[in-house]
């Protein structure tokens, strides 16, 4: 949590809502319970959350700004740092576990020279390692912008960060 | 229908995660080019559960399965079987058995299966509401608005003994029992889809490969226990299953099956669908109900229970995707019907997400009572590189491993708790000798401990310390005392945690300590870790007779802890080394040795 405001406070804080976002805060506004669900659009929108952002929705759906703070930090799927270009997760549910999930995290971090869940400095990669993604069949499996590779070994992870790099 | 043949695509995650679109496309252009376009239809459908082996197609009407399909086998498969009539026996499952072993129910995976929750996967288009309608869909809606009375419902369900699949097994009527009773005039029919167990899939594939059966059962639901208001919460890790939620939500409207006076009656009900964000402790019910209301995911102490006081302090009955996807069935064929199939205590089928070590991994559906050996054996088709069998995890998190004694059990609530395991929402992973399951349990532990959601302190605390303790075994460090100090623990955590997520928590460790306490032991007093998985219990070392000094493992160190001139013996600096084993994978001398 404190590691994340650090890097909070340092990442880039003039975003501000769209038009269409501000259009989609105002749609839920009158609805109850509508904190989560603003904050999945804005997060589909930037990425991420951004300190700014995240007081903007605060403001505009009158809650206390600790309150938006308080389900930003208690939720995995929330991330309040500036995701890389491209980015990696790899699935780290039981089954990719067991079948070497973390040899390619391992891997990624000494090929990219960064850790995980951090971003390559030059904002190329970010890599994560997630929950379960439900490929179990395909143990281990990870995801580069959504897209799936499965049954994968360390050795093939150079040729896909090659399909990516520069992209 | 003109169309005299179809081709069946999955286009579940984990079939569309293998390019399945292209195979596709591919398919309907050939079939275009060999001017079969009027009479043959490709479709795309819901996952037909056998991962391990996709991409998979069908061809009907003779069910011809073809596995591993490649966008560039689409050609064969128009020109030989299409054209020429002649399954292409290199596609099919067994290849040197292909007549016999081309149709899907003649496959060892397929064969022990009872597919009720999974009746329309992999067989309809989730998109297309009238594919729905065909196999009878909304057929249960329409006998339970017209032709029964809300007592007649739960009777029915009453007699059916279907128990809820989340994981505690509550019998599902007694649930729509209390909530019917509450009199209320705005009442909520939940939908628990935020499925957050690592290593478990079955209600993703239940919700993209057949959406309709959700909404109807939960409309059934709604004229049960008076209600008009639906919420699916759903994890927002599952885009696919949301768009086609949203999407059968929107058909059901058109087609008058949701929204104002249903079917022409009195019945009015709508389904909204709210976005989990990755919470595994929002499975519990109260903890579910304050994230749909917009705040962390905490639970609250039961009673009152949300049949009582749920959502937005209404009365609230939530059920979980596969114990509504079973309903719509129960109501068609009736209750006796649905208790003739499983055991005396658990009734109906299961669907698991049978993974990890096992040849067959994918989805399946059995009969309460299957033996565990039944499962892992005859379906899974047994352990993957002939390696031995070590145990089965069942349950996730919440549950336990079962070692090979076992393995004769069948399955129900009971029998698995009585091993000290649950059924838990399906996961059943597979392990063999190469898995060590003091590392499995910290896994789990690990995952329990992140989620705790820190509002009470035997969850928050104890867990934590449990994972000390199990860490520590692991290093090498542990004691005996040590494992008297877990029971004492994992007892404490199992009576005094707020919800099920602090009580459920030990249960891995315990089982461990009941089930591989040598194996234990083996990490304490010989501080040896058989399945060499516990790192700091391992030691790489290079056998100065057989190194020939090719320094391959010296440049494969990611460390550089392994030092020597070139045609010298080499030296691993243990101060230095990971432990990562690529010396060992590197050497072809075998001159790596781990002990």
């Amino acid at each position: 949590m404190s590691e994340e405001c650090v890097q909070v406070a340092d990442s880039a804080n003039d975003e501000k809502l769209t038009p269409e976002l501000v259009a989609f805060v105002e749609e839920w506004k009158p609805q109850p319970g509508n904190v989560i669900m603003v904050l999945h659009q804005v997060q589909e929108h930037f990425g991420y959350i951004p300190r700014s952002v995240a007081f903007e929705v605060a403001e505009r759906l009158d809650v206390p700004v600790a309150k938006v703070y308080g389900v930003i930090t208690f939720y995995h799927f929330f991330r309040m740092v500036r995701p890389g270009r491209h980015s990696i997760a790899v699935c780290m549910g039981t089954a990719c576990y067991l079948k070497g999930g973390q040899e390619l995290i391992n891997e990624l971090e000494m090929l990219l020279g960064c850790s995980n869940g951090s971003v390559t400095d030059d904002g190329e990669f970010g890599i994560e390692a997630v929950r379960c993604i439900g490929c179990c069949g395909l143990a281990p499996v990870l995801t580069v912008d959504g897209e799936v590779f499965g049954n994968l070994t360390p050795d093939d992870l150079p040729g896909i960060l090659a399909q990516y790099r520069g992209k | 229908m003109a169309y005299q043949k179809y081709i069946l695509v999955c286009s579940g995650e984990s079939c569309d995660a293998d390019k399945n679109h292209v195979l596709q496309e591919a398919l309907q252009h050939e079939i275009g080019a060999a001017g079969l376009g009027a009479t043959v239809q490709v479709v795309k459908t819901g996952c037909f559960g056998f991962c391990a082996k996709g991409p998979m197609v069908k061809v009907l009407p003779e069910e011809t399965l073809y596995v591993e399909v490649q966008p560039s086998d689409a050609a064969t498969i128009v020109q030989e079987h299409l054209v020429g009539g002649k399954p292409v026996a290199r596609l099919c499952y067994d290849r040197q058995q292909s007549k016999t072993h081309a149709k899907l129910d003649d496959i060892d995976f397929y064969q022990k299966q009872v597919r009720i929750v999974l009746r329309n996967c992999g067989v309809i288009d989730p998109d297309s509401i009238d594919e729905y309608i065909a196999r009878d869909g909304y057929v249960a809606l329409e006998k339970v608005l017209f032709d029964m009375t809300p007592e007649d419902v739960i009777a029915e369900l009453r007699k059916s003994d279907l128990r809820g699949r989340g994981g505690a097994g509550f019998p599902t009527w007694r649930k729509w029992e209390f909530t019917r009773q509450v009199s209320n005039p705005e009442k909520y029919v939940m939908c628990n889809a935020d499925e957050g167990d690592p290593g478990a899939y079955m209600d993703r594939s239940t919700l993209e490969g057949d959406p309709h059966s959700i909404l109807e059962a939960m409309m059934i639901a709604g004229y049960t226990c008076g209600s008009s208001k639906g919420v699916i919460y759903i994890r927002a890790e599952y885009p696919l299953a949301i768009a086609r939620l949203k999407r059968a939500i929107r058909q059901a409207k058109d087609y008058g099956l949701m929204g104002d006076k249903i079917l022409g009656t009195d019945f009015c009900f709508d389904i909204e669908i709210r976005l989990g964000a990755g919470a595994f402790v929002c499975g519990e019910e109260t903890a579910l109900i304050a994230s749909t209301e917009g705040n962390r995911g905490m639970p609250r102490p039961r009673p009152p229970f949300p049949a009582v006081k749920g959502l937005w302090d209404k009365p609230t009955v939530i059920n979980n995707v596969e114990t509504y996807a079973s309903i719509p069935v129960i109501i068609m064929k009736g209750g006796d019907w649905y208790a003739r199939i499983g055991t005396e205590t658990s009734k109906g089928t299961k669907v698991f997400a049978l993974t990890g070590k096992v040849k067959n991994s994918g989805l399946i559906e059995v009969p309460m009572g299957t033996t565990l050996r039944e499962i892992v054996f005859g379906i899974g088709g047994g352990i993957i590189g002939g390696k031995t069998f070590k145990a089965v995890q069942t349950g996730g998190p919440s549950g336990g491993l079962i070692p090979e004694e076992y393995l004769d059990t069948p399955i129900d609530y009971e029998n698995l708790s009585k091993l000290g395991s649950i059924v838990g929402s399906g996961g059943m992973i597979v392990m063999d000798e190469d898995d060590c399951v003091l590392d499995v349990t910290k896994f789990y532990l690990d995952f329990s401990v992140d989620e705790s959601c820190g509002k009470c302190a035997p969850c928050r605390i104890g867990g934590k310390t449990l994972l000390t303790l199990l860490d520590r075994i692991s290093k090498g460090t542990g004691t005996e005392d040590d494992l008297a100090h877990m029971k004492q623990l994992s007892v404490a955590m199992q009576r005094a945690s707020l919800c099920g997520l602090g009580q459920t928590t030990p249960n891995p460790v315990l089982s461990i300590i009941r089930h591989f306490e040598d194996e234990l032991n083996t990490h304490i007093k010989d501080r040896h870790c058989p399945a060499g998985k516990c790192t700091a219990l391992v030691r790489f070392d290079i056998d100065a007779e057989a190194c020939i000094g090719c320094t391959v493992c010296a440049r494969r160190c990611p460390v550089n802890c392994i030092s020597g001139e070139r045609k010298q013996v080499h030296v691993i600096d243990q101060e230095r080394c990971v432990k990562c084993g690529a010396c060992l994978d590197a050497c072809k001398f075998n001159a790596v040795i781990k002990s």
